[in-house]
This record gives structure tokens, C-alpha cells and sequence, in this order.
């Protein structure tokens, strides 16, 4: 039996070291469904998890995986599953069912190229709006992207944190480059890892409520034979978790979704930046795409551009108040991402016309190539 | 006009009210529905488990009947449209000590639900799942559903339903569901004794309920709930032990009544365990 | 004439007997409970409770046998029996 914490220096892939980010997380419970290019995290999981006593379940489809990771979530467990894009679309009803319940759990999709089957061994970046919007109604989540196989073994152990401390799904959302390729990960000593367990309550267990949010804003979460027999329902519920069809307890549920997100935002939201100090070029990306923007600004700025890369290593909630006092400082943006317009009209948005906002898009199915982002510095921007 | 003479001051307390969130009665549930009678039935049956109530809990769907989960005074939830035997299956696998309650309707565990209801069978998953079979779409308004006889009426169906009912038991029993039973909502006694050895034992347990849907069924197909509950008195015959491809719910020639199928099979969370974890004490 | 025999120790058999209680407010009026009474003890009230339906009534109060059906059958929980000593049922 191997321990959870596998320390040491390892090269592998981005799937393998996203599971073993979970593992390190303390994930004892993975729901999922074979898909390309997200299948190595589940069959990771499928060995990894009996070593730490945890439990791998494989389920008849993405819906049941998602829902299976629901349910493990409420006995306590820290739960995950890990999908790609077809499969993160038959998971939108039961993310939303996560959101509305308040339920910790992460999701990893490893983005392939779309729309329907698309290209599903190679890379994109297209499913970004559906990970802000797939499922319906107004809420907030969290969806982390990490660029590489070590950041995959990182950024999973903050989704687990982040999942468990706000109560919230979180998307990891990597892309198939990412996801496959093999580099050197380092893991390190388990003392050094921080982790972070959803809040519990405490107190008399006759006057205990569901959803009465604590300090900040996110209500402690006891698991089913706790005693406090919760009710838990996807329904409009009030802070006791009763079904309440008023619009008055509409407003005060979506209130405590939106308001632990939005209210924690400098603790949750996080970036990366290269060069960005005296930039008045600011390459945003996230995902694979950062290393199209890091080799693009050392291009630029060989040429004499002041090029920066600000990196999106949270990307939902978006970074607006950054951009925006970004924006009134620089020329203009340019978002590097593998999809047409995602991320990019939200850059465009906060920039609120202080900046210009430029895409360098692809369709999908391979990295955008540096020389790319180089052809629009020098047709948008005067040379110096 | 006392109901009562000895009606004592306070409000009576029902033998059930410990399990039930008397803050939500009266429940949604029409005059005449079937389902609140399956559910004080599975309620008895809990009790009569004599297990500690945190022992226990509920998962439901989306529909009339699912809405049983907000009722029920134990950890309960009320999952997504078709979902709740997934969900329960992760609750089960990460706390197989739990006795895992699946209370839903046709609709939600037959058509939208359905593939998950055959694996969760196939593999044997450690559940109890009663399906309130009332042969509609209840909540929607009494559309037809996968339950719903031939040529029955429904609003998707008002010249009556071309195709074919599911026969439960046998779909149950062909998924590989070790116990399966029928019962109506007539037969309490027998239902409520079937639900408690459902809990009680291992393994994937079906245990179908039918009920009257006076609202949006019987009224469509001129059945009155005391004459629904008539059919369940006259044209059912009990039979334990019989054969689930003779349980097709036809009143016509009598509807089979009974345990089809109680057999053992090792379940997913001890197979689990046993694969994995051979060095557990248990 | 019946064409059965009457047991000889009819007389020592104790009949349970039982108190039926109803819970008005929670009462549909769906009748199940008076339809299927294998004592027929129970009909219709002429009072409306809070939800406008017309809850049960005991029209014969001694002769439940405190069999629990209506307890069970009912869907609202609002109709429950419980024993009472013989004694007790005759005053």
C-alpha cells in the first residue's frame, strides 16, 4: 500500500498528477465514466484510491458519476470525478444541483475539442463559458486551470480546499495538452501540504439549520448519521434546507451562493504574471495557452514591445477588478485561448474600453503558436 | 360536534410523528393519492427495524412521490429529476454501513431514470428503492409514462397510450435485482412487512407500490380512488414466489400481488471490500 | 341459522379494544379509512375542518377493535387507534 502523499520527484502526466493532487487532497471517493482525455485520472483513482481506504466507483454515465460524487460528498468524504467535454455536458444538472445544495466536491474536465464529439484526443479550450454557465439558473462556482502537470498536482489540492472551505463545486479545468503530456512533478512532504476540511457544526443539534451561514457567509455542513437529520433539496429551499416556493426565499438562497463567493473573492481568486510590471501589453491566458503567452512575450519584448502575461490561474469568479485597474494603465489585452471568444469578452468587458481588447483564438485541436500572438502585437500595436 | 369524546386537549400525537417533519404536514399530496400511504408504510417499516435512526436515509428524485424525502425526519435528500439511485449509490459506497432508502415514482425510476436503476441492479448495490407506481407523470399534470397501460388515457396520450407498459418485477429481476416484490397501498400490512425485510437484508431490493393517482390518472380513465382501491381488493391475487414474467399489470385478468424474487448474491460494497481492502478487519 | 359453531370458550375470548383518534387538521377527506373499517365504525362528519374538508368521525365508538387499518391506510397521518383495557371501553 503506498501512502497518500507520494513524495519525491515523479514524471508523469497531468491526469496522473491531478489524482495524485486529489489523493494528497484527501479525496477518498471518485465517481466517473470513461472519456477521452480525461479516462487516465479515473483509472489513476481506480488504483490509488483502495491505498488510502477510499473507494472508486465506475458508473453507468457522466450523469451518475456526477451524482454518485453528490451523494459520497454528504457522508463526509472529500469526492471528485473527472470528465471531458461531452461527458461535462451531461454533468450540468447536477453541477447545478451542487451549487444549489451547497454540496463540496471537484469536477475535472479535461478539455478536448467541440461542439457534440468535436476532436476527442486532441486539445481546446471551448467548454470556459460552460463551465461559468452550463447549468441553468444564476449561481457562482469556482473553476481553477492549470497549465501543467505540476500545476494539475497543485491546483487540485486548491479545488479540494477551496471546495471544502466555501461549501462550492470546483472546476478544474484543464485541456488534453495539459492532461497528457509528462513532465517532472514534484511532491512534497505531506507536513507540507495544507489542507483545509469543510466547516462542522457545533451546538444544540434541535436548533440547528442547514444553510444559517457562519462568519463568512459559508454554513458548516454535518454528514448524514451526524444525528441533525438535514434534508437536503434542489428545490428553493430556506436556511432550514425546507422547500420554500417564495420569491423572498429565492432571494436569500441565491444571495448566500452568490455572497460567499463574491465576498472571498481575494482569497479565491488567483493569478500568475510574467513581466507584467512596466507592460503595457497584456497577454492574458490560462491553461496550455500560458506557454503560448510566455514565449510570446520574450518574442515581444526582443523586439522591443513591453509585453506581459497575466495568468488566470482562477478563472471563474473572474478577475474583473484586476483587469479593469489593469486596463487603465496599458494599451490593451490580448487573451490567448483555444476556443473563439471566450475569456476574451470578459477581458473586453472589464477593460471597458480603458484598453483594447484583441483575441489570438483557434478553432481547437492544437496549441496556438507564439508567432500568432507576435502577428497581432505588431498589426494592433505600434511598433516602438 | 367533537370527533372525539375523549379527544384529549393537545394535539394527538400520531405513533409516526417521531419520523415525520410534522412542520411540513400536511403534505402536497392530492385527496385520495396512494403515495402518503407508502410512505407511512415505509415509515412503519423503519420502525419496526428497531435499527437507531441515523442508521438510515432517504434519497429521493423529482416527482409526487420523491417529494417523501422532505418529510421523512432522517438525513434525507431530494436529488435531481431520475438521479436519486446514482446519489444513493455514492452514499452506500462511501458509508456502506448506512441502510440506503431510494423512495421515488415510475416516471423518475423507470424513463429518465431507468439506466440507472438496471445497473445499480446489475451490480447489486446495497439499496431499497420503492417505486410508487400511480402509471403517470403526477406532478406534471398526468402525461403518459412508462408505467402507463395501453390504450390508457393521458394529456400526451388523449385517444389513449399506443405502446406498452413496463412490467416492473421483470425488469427488475432480468437487471439482477435479488428481491422483488409488489405490492398496493391496499395491502399495508403485507407491504409494510415487505419494506422492513427489504431494509433488513442485503442487496439491490425493488419493492413496486401501486397507488391510485385520482387527480391526473383515474379522472382521465374514469377511475374513482375508492374504485382504484376496489381493483386492488378484487382483481389482485397473491402469490409469492411468482414468476415476474406473469406481473404485467393487467386488472382485466388479475394483477399477481407478492414476492417474486428474494435471493443471495454478494453486493457491490462487500464485493468492493473484498477486492480491495483484504487486510479490514471486517 | 348460521351453519358454524360457536366456540366453547367464546364467552373468555377478550376482544382488543381500541380508542380511535383523529386528527382533523390533517384530514384530506379522501374516506379511505371509512371505506375499508372491517368494523365500519367510522363515517363522514358534517363539520368541515380548516382545510374544507369533512374529516371521520367515530360513529360507534366501542366496537373498534384497535386493528390499526385506518391508522395504516391513511395517507395524512391523521387517524391513529390505540388499546384500551376492556374496562375502560365499557364505561
Amino acid at each position: 500500500m503506498k501512502p497518500a502523499v507520494l513524495t519525491g520527484e515523479h514524471y508523469i502526466t497531468g491526469d496522473v498528477a491531478c489524482a495524485e493532487g486529489a489523493i494528497a487532497a484527501g479525496c477518498t471517493f471518485f465517481g466517473g465514466y470513461p472519456i477521452t482525455p480525461a479516462t487516465e485520472i479515473a483509472e489513476h483513482m481506480a488504483e490509488r484510491l483502495p491505498d488510502v481506504g477510499g473507494t472508486f466507483l465506475q458508473m453507468e454515465d457522466e450523469i451518475a458519476a456526477i451524482a454518485s460524487i453528490l451523494g459520497a460528498a454528504w457522508t463526509g468524504a472529500k469526492t471528485m470525478t473527472a470528465t471531458s467535454g461531452p461527458g461535462f455536458s451531461l454533468m450540468m444538472e447536477n453541477l447545478g444541483l451542487a451549487v444549489c445544495t451547497e454540496t463540496p466536491c471537484v469536477i475535472v474536465d479535461v478539455q478536448r475539442t467541440g461542439p457534440s464529439t468535436g476532436l476527442p484526443t486532441m486539445t481546446g479550450q471551448a467548454d470556459m463559458m460552460q463551465a461559468r454557465w452550463g447549468s441553468h439558473g444564476d449561481y457562482e462556482l469556482i473553476a481553477l486551470a492549470p497549465s501543467s502537470p505540476q500545476d494539475c498536482f497543485y491546483q487540485t489540492i486548491r479545488a479540494f480546499n477551496l471546495s471544502e472551505k466555501y461549501r462550492v463545486p470546483v472546476l478544474i479545468m484543464a485541456d488534453e495538452i495539459v492532461g497528457h503530456m509528462s513532465e517532472k512533478v514534484v511532491i512534497p512532504e505531506p507536513g507540507r501540504i495544507k489542507l483545509v476540511n469543510r466547516p462542522k457544526p457545533t451546538g444544540r443539534k434541535d436548533r440547528f439549520k442547514l444553510y444559517e451561514p457562519g462568519p463568512n457567509g459559508v454554513a458548516p455542513m454535518p454528514a448524514i448519521g451526524d444525528g441533525y437529520n438535514i434534508h437536503v433539496t434542489g428545490l428553493t429551499h430556506d436556511e432550514r434546507g425546507y422547500p420554500s416556493m417564495t420569491v423572498e426565499a429565492q432571494e436569500q438562497m441565491l444571495a448566500r451562493i452568490k455572497n460567499k463567493i463574491r465576498d472571498n473573492l481575494d482569497d479565491i481568486i488567483t493569478t500568475e504574471s510574467y513581466r507584467l510590471e512596466d507592460a503595457d501589453i497584456v497577454i492574458v491566458s490560462y491553461g496550455i495557452s500560458v506557454r503560448t503567452g510566455l514565449a510570446a512575450v520574450d518574442r515581444a519584448r526582443a523586439l522591443g514591445y513591453r509585453a506581459g502575461l497575466l495568468q488566470l490561474v482562477t478563472v471563474w469568479p473572474f478577475p474583473e477588478a484586476l483587469i479593469r485597474e489593469i486596463a487603465g494603465r496599458v494599451k490593451g489585452f490580448i487573451t490567448v485561448e483555444i476556443n473563439l471568444g471566450q475569456v476574451h469578452h470578459e477581458v473586453e468587458r472589464c477593460a471597458g474600453g480603458l484598453a483594447a481588447a484583441h483575441l489570438v483564438g483557434h478553432a481547437g485541436g492544437r496549441i496556438i503558436h507564439p508567432d500568432k500572438v507576435l502577428e497581432c502585437i505588431e498589426k494592433e500595436f505600434a511598433r516602438p | 360536534m367533537t370527533t372525539n369524546p375523549k379527544k384529549p386537549a393537545r394535539q394527538p400525537e400520531h405513533p409516526l410523528d417521531d419520523l415525520i417533519r410534522t412542520d411540513r404536514i400536511p403534505h402536497i399530496w392530492c385527496p385520495g393519492c396512494g403515495i402518503g400511504t407508502a410512505f407511512s408504510s415505509c415509515l412503519s417499516a423503519i420502525k419496526a427495524t428497531g435499527l437507531p435512526y441515523n442508521r438510515f436515509t432517504m434519497v429521493s428524485g423529482i416527482g409526487c412521490s420523491a417529494r417523501g424525502a422532505g418529510y421523512i425526519k432522517l438525513d434525507s435528500f431530494h436529488t435531481t429529476h431520475g438521479r436519486a439511485i446514482p446519489f444513493a449509490s455514492g452514499i452506500k459506497m462511501a458509508r456502506p454501513d448506512l441502510k440506503v432508502i431510494v423512495f421515488s415514482g415510475d416516471g423518475d425510476l423507470f424513463a429518465i431514470g431507468g439506466n440507472h436503476f438496471i445497473h445499480a441492479a446489475r451490480r447489486n448495490m446495497d439499496l431499497t428503492v420503492i417505486c410508487v407506481n400511480n402509471l403517470t407523470y403526477g406532478m406534471t399534470g398526468g402525461q403518459v409514462a412508462a408505467t402507463t397501460p395501453n390504450m390508457a388515457k393521458s394529456t400526451t396520450t388523449p385517444l389513449g397510450n399506443p405502446d406498452a407498459p413496463f412490467n416492473l418485477p421483470l425488469l427488475a429481476y432480468a437487471a439482477g435485482a435479488t428481491y422483488v416484490a409488489r405490492w398496493t397501498i391496499l395491502h399495508t400490512r403485507d407491504l409494510t412487512t415487505a419494506i422492513n425485510e427489504a431494509i433488513l437484508r442485503k442487496g439491490f431490493s425493488f419493492i413496486e407500490v401501486l397507488s391510485p393517482c385520482p387527480v391526473n390518472y383515474g379522472r382521465r380513465n374514469k377511475e374513482k380512488p375508492i374504485d382504484t382501491l376496489r381493483l386492488y381488493q378484487d382483481r389482485t391475487i397473491i402469490k409469492n414466489g411468482a414468476d415476474p414474467v406473469k406481473a404485467d399489470i393487467d386488472f382485466g385478468k388479475g394483477v399477481v400481488l407478492g414476492t417474486f424474487i428474494d435471493i443471495d448474491r454478494s453486493t457491490c460494497d462487500d464485493r468492493y471490500c473484498e477486492i480491495h481492502r483484504p487486510c479490514s478487519d471486517d | 341459522m348460521a351453519f358454524w359453531r360457536v366456540p366453547l370458550d367464546a364467552q373468555e375470548i377478550q376482544i382488543t379494544r381500541g380508542e380511535v383518534h383523529i386528527i382533523d387538521d390533517r384530514c384530506k377527506g379522501c374516506g379511505y379509512c371509512i371505506e375499508f373499517c372491517p368494523k365500519d365504525i367510522l363515517q363522514f362528519s358534517d363539520r368541515f375542518n380548516r382545510k374544507g374538508y369533512h374529516p371521520p368521525v367515530v360513529a360507534r365508538p366501542g366496537e373498534c377493535v384497535n386493528c390499526h387499518y385506518c391508522e395504516i391506510i391513511c395517507p395524512e397521518f391523521a387517524i391513529y387507534s390505540v388499546e384500551v383495557h376492556p374496562a375502560t371501553a365499557l364505561k
